[in-house]
């Protein structure tokens, strides 16, 4: 399977970003450890149709066994789980934030993911707002821009290079199970 | 070379890549199986779709070509095919170079005309010639980095400019240079192919080919790619996978569809080219340019066309592209008054060599020789024949691993015969 947690990379492909921001708001070791530690991960912009983007992730992450709290105000319930209008009106806590909305969206919901004590702040692919990323790093949050978060999974589960695609990941040690 | 894409087994240890012979892959549950064939599930299925032994070549491939990822094929051309196929609709375009491998020139005219696609062929050494070319239903350009078979340079850069201001891929054939001597994404190729049987292999043991994606091309307004697909449940690639959805619908339709896959074995011998490519490269190109600058001092000889030679039209472009040679394959004539004269001679000389395998193959780790014009160029008609740079005297050598010496002495004895 994957290389398993510790492995220190540099993952530099398929990002909008400049590389001393990869280095703030793309740290591999920093994914790694969110991926590893987090438990509860609210969707913001979880479509219900099952072809879009945010459904592939919510339902990937769901089988991988993380509790997916979807967020979205025209949703009663989403993949079995009930959906929530906004970050506020989750009543538990919440490990992952993460944004399926336009970049221009973003600050509002970094606020809200600031109010509730969320441990992280984590923007689609593609979705870049430095602003929202800099409020939430001031107050303590985990910040990654511009990754998708069943990717990174797949990355260091060994999965995504199932498919073909280039990992980054060069290790000569023995995979971990 | 050695490490990319593969990760000793956690059960085993296995240093080595191990060879996954087998069709299909058993699914966890029922839940599980339906999500994979929907794409939201990471997995194997079956081996024409995905396998871990190929997955190894393919995500080595992508390490070196500086590639978000690729995807392997049963050969060369189905690499080519599979991308055009991925890419093109009915009534679209390619603008290609003419100086291509004979088998694709008769790909790209005869094959995709029975899907109603067209190709213009330009001088890709004429940046006008291109821009003439195009029209709206220009789809992609395509050339090759070191075309087949008189060694011509394509101005990568100056295509790439050309195909992103049209808002169109530029798809790059490596096979020639392989990522050891260039790599065509860092000059702003959207798209690689390679015949790996050649020098990726450097065997000789296994045809196979790969497609490959920089994952730097904006495919929102690339109909193929963006649009809802009616072959997977109205899913748009692009949208959903971002930059790896040209790959993925490469795989999970184009190959599916076509069963142009490639074999694990396969897989696992051009893996083991793949561990030596560099070495093999540098080597044989070194040999390459002596064995050129040998030629060209020949009085048998009329001319040389190794764009390694200051005498090539292209040797800037080569030193700019290609600054440790432009590899090892290239063609020279012998000095003949006519037509029919440089036809015979040319067999004779063949027939005299001794240490040159005479075959329909380049990037062998033995040094091979052919006669295009009576090989692999013989379906074309003389106008395309022409048009591909191949005259009657035209021999083709690919260099490979033998002592220089050896080959020097191989080439005077069958020239001194004639």
């Amino acid at each position: 399977m994957g290389p398993g947690p510790g492995v220190a990379c540099s993952i530099t492909l398929n990002s909008a970003l400049k590389p001393e921001q990869q280095r703030l708001y793309q740290d591999p070791l920093v994914i790694q450890r969110l991926l590893r530690e987090a438990r509860t991960i609210a969707i913001v912009g979880l479509s219900t149709d099952p072809q879009r983007a945010s459904w592939f992730v919510a339902s990937y992450l769901k089988k991988e066994g993380y509790r997916v709290i979807p967020v979205n105000p025209k949703a009663d319930r989403i993949l079995g789980e009930k959906a929530y209008p906004d970050l506020a009106s989750i009543p538990e806590h919440v490990d992952i934030v993460d944004v399926f909305r336009p970049a221009a969206d973003c600050l509002p919901i970094a606020e809200q993911a600031v109010a509730i004590g969320a441990g992280a702040l984590w923007l689609q692919l593609r979705l870049v707002n430095l602003e929202a990323a800099e409020l939430a790093a001031r107050n303590g949050l985990a910040v990654v821009l511009d990754r998708c978060v069943k990717m990174e999974h797949g990355r260091y589960s060994g999965r995504l290079h199932w498919g073909g695609m280039n990992t980054e990941i060069i290790s000569a040690r023995k995979a971990s199970l | 070379m050695v490490h990319a894409g593969h990760i000793p087994d956690a059960v085993t240890g296995a240093r080595a890549v191990p060879i996954y012979q087998t069709t299909s892959f058993v699914f966890d549950d029922a839940e599980q199986a339906a999500q994979l064939f929907e794409l939201k599930q990471y997995g194997n299925i079956y081996t024409r779709i995905s396998n871990p032994t190929t997955a190894v070549f393919e995500e080595r491939m992508a390490s070196l070509e500086g590639a978000t990822g690729a995807v392997a094929t049963a050969s060369g051309m189905a690499a080519q095919l599979v991308t055009f196929l991925t890419l093109l609709q009915p009534g679209d375009e390619i603008v290609s170079s003419s100086q291509l491998y004979g088998g694709s020139i008769t790909q790209l005219v005869h094959t995709l005309k029975k899907f109603s696609i067209g190709v213009r062929f330009v001088d890709p050494s004429r940046i006008g010639e291109w821009e003439a070319a195009v029209t709206p239903r220009t789809k992609a350009l395509y050339g090759e980095t070191v075309g087949n078979p008189r060694g011509a340079i394509l101005d990568i850069e100056r295509l790439a400019g050309l195909a992103a201001s049209l808002g169109i891929p530029l798809i790059v054939d490596s096979t020639m240079s392989t990522p050891a001597l260039c790599r065509p994404i860092e000059h702003g190729a959207t798209l690689v192919v390679h015949s790996a049987t050649k020098f990726i292999g450097g065997h000789g043991t296994a045809i196979g080919g790969v497609l490959l994606d920089s994952g730097k091309f904006d495919f929102s307004r690339y109909p193929s790619i963006a649009a809802p697909s009616p072959a997977y449940h109205d899913l748009r690639f692009f949208d959903t996978f971002g930059h790896y959805g040209f790959l993925m619908k490469a795989r999970a339709e184009t190959v599916r569809d076509t069963g142009a896959c490639l074999s694990p074995f396969n897989a696992f011998l051009l893996i083991q080219g793949l561990e030596t490519l560099s070495l093999r490269m540098e080597r044989q190109t070194s040999s390459a340019l002596r064995v050129a600058q040998h030629l060209e001092a020949h009085p048998a000889v009329a001319w040389v066309a190794y764009a390694g030679l200051p005498s090539h039209p292209d040797h800037a472009l080569a030193r700019k592209y290609l600054p440790k040679g432009p590899g090892a394959v290239f063609s020279f004539g012998l000095r003949a008054r006519s037509g029919d004269e440089a036809r015979a001679a040319g067999r004779r000389f063949i027939e005299g060599l001794q240490l040159f395998s005479h075959l329909a193959n380049i990037g062998d780790v033995r040094s091979l020789v052919i006669h295009p014009a009576s090989t692999t160029h013989q379906q074309l008609t003389d106008e395309e024949l022409a048009k591909g740079g191949v005259s009657p005297e035209l021999i083709r050598l690919s260099i490979g691993l033998e002592n220089v010496e050896d080959l020097l002495w191989d080439l005077d004895q069958a020239l001194h015969a004639l």
